[in-house]
């Protein structure tokens, strides 16, 4: 059977397809200012309730760097109505499970539970909006918590280091300059005033939207949302700055050593963010070049880098158009044994000087459309997937009444459009390269990073 | 995509509402085969999974089921590696695998239209059926196996987990990993043998869940498995004996102690499974309201994670505890952890733990088969572990029926101070 006609039955499935917005997702906009996007999924007896701040690490300053994350361990800590660990036993107590995540853009918390418990979820999430008791004591001992987080996911993981190091030497102003949990300095020397105030700043319902997703009638959620979060008051928001970045006039490179066996590079670039949804072209064809490089088994950092010339023993891609700051295309991998941390840097420069001269395949492009269109079939088995594909998306600024005509317009870039893009965007002079340049376990100097530095 | 979603959703009838039918035969070839119909998605998910786990690495040779089963798909039949990925990535179909102690599996996902899924099955096939095993393939995945290890005995979490095996399992396969001289010594030969031995139709277990008919399905599991190999006859696993307790320290660089405590406990199928499961919601399954969470994050601040979990293997597979703290308070959190261990064997969950940890799983039950993945999941381990068909269907009153006394009992049976080993990683 040809490849033709193995592709044919899926595209003909897909023109069904058109830019209108989903017919099971429904948007009401609370007097508040807070938007509720309800989408219907009667699979399963399952709910799965988000609330999104769009307030994140971009939204920090220096000095009190992680205060983001750290009010998001802070959330847990109880209100007047709800004190202490109960907002946890509730949810499980209900059958369900809850968590929260801070990333650079935005802050976000949900639980996943049986349906019957989808009320009660909305009042505890609407009470801790407004009423959080925040405390000295509280914010001690959870303090310690995140400096214990910091600690697992950057300060013993090589390569979380290098993409800190990474971003600290590719942005001068912009505030991606910083990590989301922050440096440990600032976490350490946080004050229960600092989560505090940026809890009366941000936590409002104006900042705030909810994703429902699961086995519920839209207009009953829509019902239950004015009687919970339709009664939190308004605050005004500060003004907010978009912030920018000096253009970069010269590569920029910087090691970090550490206990490690391989060394690894990570190459970033800069690059355009998804605005306009309609008229854009350069993140559509970016996206896709992403995917030509590592969107598939049969993508080309696979199968020329690690099983062709062999010189890696992993290698990735990765761009993301739908954020709030700065848009990065990054390429990384760890050099096989026998090559250096240079030969891989200088065959991942190699892969991108590829497409600027011969471009991308027909066949090539067919495979990264098919597998999008797949996607989009796949996705529908998990709520949690749906639900955080639609908040995501608004996190950036968009409509998600505008995410099918995003696939429409992927579908419709051009091998033309992905060389092109491939030659304006990958210059070396806006090039940042981090090296982890591995420390043999027995010449690395035990590392007591936090407090016992500072005594 | 509004067209298509309505065609999605014209299938009214839910997963988990109208409970879950299990369908179960044995495939002409001789493969045991566990189905669940569900047409709301137009996808296919099948795994085929053997009793080909690490546990059947023969003596000198660790990491060969390892790298046998990752090198399936790299060239099959008269493909190459390359158009394998290529025919794959044309229809956008996954195909991917898992690993551990007893379960070599492998898994696709694909669109359930005929086109895609005839292609998908086709190549799923060859993979199980006729590997190449080529020279050139496996030497490169071999350097890449060990290069991974020796990256990997560099992180403190890798060392304290590969130790920690060998600590609970003296003598018996569950304790051995592999080693960059183990995976560096084998050859095309083992792997070929290897695969001949042990991925047999006798002991394939076939999950299907997906858009397609119980007859489809039938069709589908013989196709995959007629041209098995025959295999041998599953060689037993030696018994496991119990460890003397122990604390084993290992010096590293880090700035976290990675602890791990624990000891072999329990196997699928064991009667006190459930008095166990429920049992260590309280003590530190149950997210953020277990007791070990309580003491060791909440109360005190020694650990972002801190967790316990029992694994049931075919053989007694571990109870373990684990948390990371700051290197030089790892012995106090090690105290906190002993206690709150202590104090649950002795004492049981209260009668308000127990009631909360019933209201978690049984009202929870649904968010567990609320998926195609979740629920591929769960036929693949009763259909490997022989329970019972109407395992998630008893799964709430199994729950609903453990009293705070059987929880004791049980803990009782299979965890004792006597056998507990510690394993710190970075401590001072």
């Amino acid at each position: 059977m040809s490849r033709l006609s193995l592709i044919a039955p899926l595209l003909a499935l897909a023109t069904l397809a058109n830019a209108a917005p989903p017919a099971d997702t429904f948007e009401k906009q609370l007097a508040n200012g807070m938007a509720v996007v309800v989408k219907e999924d009667h699979r399963a007896p399952t709910v799965v309730h988000m609330v999104w701040y769009r307030v994140g690490a971009i939204d920090e300053k220096d000095g009190t760097s992680g205060v983001a994350h750290m009010l998001e361990h802070m959330m847990f800590k109880g209100t007047k109505k709800v004190p202490g660990n109960a907002f946890n036993r509730i949810v499980a107590e209900a059958g369900g499970r809850d968590n929260a995540f801070t990333n650079q853009d935005y802050t976000a918390y949900f639980q996943i539970v049986p349906k019957k418990a989808l009320p009660e979820m909305m009042e505890l999430e609407a009470d801790r909006m407004a009423n959080l008791r925040l405390t000295a004591a509280d914010f001690a001992a959870e303090n310690k918590v995140v400096i214990e987080e910091r600690r697992m996911r950057t300060e013993d993981n090589p390569q979380a280091l290098v993409h800190e190091a990474l971003h600290a030497a590719m942005f001068t102003a912009h505030p991606y300059r910083r990590p989301v949990i922050g440096w440990m300095d600032d976490i350490e020397q946080m004050t229960w005033q600092d989560a505090s105030a940026w809890y009366r700043q941000w936590y409002v319902p104006n900042n705030a939207y909810l994703v429902v997703v699961g086995d519920v009638d839209h207009e009953q959620v829509f019902r239950l949302a004015e009687k919970t979060y339709g009664k939190v008051r308004v605050r005004p928001l500060p003004a907010r700055r978009s912030p920018s970045e000096p253009e970069q006039t010269g590569i920029r490179r910087v090691t970090v050593k550490a206990p490690a066996k391989l060394p690894y590079v990570a190459l970033a670039w800069k690059t355009p963010k998804l605005v306009d949804v309609d008229h854009d072209r350069d993140p559509y064809a970016l996206e896709v070049l992403s995917a030509v490089l590592d969107g598939n088994d049969a993508a080309r950092l696979q199968k020329d880098l690690v099983r062709g010339q062999k010189i890696a023993q992993s290698a990735g891609a990765g761009y993301d158009a739908t954020l709030r700051g700065v848009s990065t295309f990054i390429l990384d991998g760890q050099p096989a044994e026998g090559h250096s941390a240079v030969e891989l840097e200088a065959a991942l420069r190699g892969e991108l000087k590829r497409v600027q001269d011969d471009g991308v395949t027909a066949e090539e492009l067919a495979r990264v459309k098919t597998n999008l269109i797949a996607a989009q079939v796949y996705k529908r088995d998990s709520m949690m997937a749906q639900a955080m594909e639609i908040g995501g998306f608004m996190a950036s600024g968009l409509r998600w009444q505008d995410y099918d005509k995003v696939i429409d317009q992927l579908r419709s870039v051009t091998a033309d459009e992905v060389q092109a893009v491939a030659k304006k965007y990958f210059g070396e002079d806006g090039l940042t390269v981090a090296v982890l340049d591995p420390l043999p376990l027995d010449k690395a100097p035990v590392r007591r990073s936090g407090a016992a530095v500072r005594h | 995509m509004k067209n298509l979603i309505i065609v999605l959703f014209a299938a009214a009838v839910s997963l988990a509402h109208a409970g879950v039918k299990i369908e179960h035969w044995l495939a002409p070839s001789g493969a045991s085969v566990y189905f669940a119909e569900a047409h709301q998605l137009p996808i296919l998910d099948v795994q085929v999974d053997f009793s080909a786990g690490s546990a059947y690495d023969p003596p000198g040779k660790a990491g060969l089921a390892a790298l046998t089963h990752g090198l399936l798909d790299a060239g099959a039949g008269d493909l190459d590696e390359e158009a394998i990925a290529g025919k794959l990535s044309d229809i956008a179909a996954h195909l991917g695998g898992s690993l551990d102690n007893d379960r070599a599996g492998l898994s696709l996902r694909t669109l359930s239209n005929k086109a895609e899924r005839d292609t998908a099955l086709d190549l799923m096939r060859l993979a199980l059926t006729r590997p190449s095993f080529a020279e050139a393939v496996v030497a490169r995945e071999r350097a890449r196996t060990v290069a991974a290890i020796q990256e990997a005995d560099t992180r403190p979490d890798s060392i304290a987990g590969r130790r920690f095996a060998a600590a609970i399992y003296p003598d018996h396969p569950y304790g051995v990993t592999a080693v960059a001289a183990s995976v560096g010594g084998l050859s095309r030969d083992d792997l070929v043998a290897f695969h001949h031995d042990h991925y047999s139709a006798g002991r394939a277990v076939i999950s299907i869940i997906g858009d397609i008919s119980r007859a489809e399905a039938e069709r589908i599991a013989q196709f995959l498995s007629a041209d098995l190999p025959a295999g041998v006859v599953e060689p037993p696993v030696a018994a496991v004996t119990l460890p003397e307790a122990a604390t084993i320290r290992i010096a590293h660089p880090a700035t976290q102690s990675h602890i791990l405590i624990g000891m072999p406990a329990v196997r699928r199928g064991d009667p006190d499974y459930f008095p166990l499961l429920v049992g260590n919601y309280t003590l530190g399954g149950g997210g953020f309201v277990s007791r070990l969470v309580n003491e060791v994050r909440e109360k005190r601040g020694y650990a972002y994670s801190v967790y316990s979990y029992f694994e049931p293997r075919k053989l007694a597979g571990p109870f373990q505890i684990g948390l990371q703290t700051k290197r030089d308070q790892a012995a106090d959190a090690i105290k906190v952890v002993g206690d709150v261990l202590d104090g649950f064997m002795h004492g049981g969950p209260t009668e308000a733990e127990l009631a909360a940890a019933k209201k978690n799983l049984i009202d929870g039950f649904g968010l567990r088969i609320d998926s195609n993945a979740k629920l591929l999941g769960y036929l693949s381990t009763i259909g490997f572990y022989g329970l019972p068909l109407t395992y998630l269907d008893e799964f709430p009153g199994k729950v609903a029926a453990v009293t705070a006394k059987q929880v004791r009992d049980a803990f009782a049976r299979h965890v004792s101070t006597g056998h507990l080993v510690t394993v710190v990683v970075a401590g001072d």
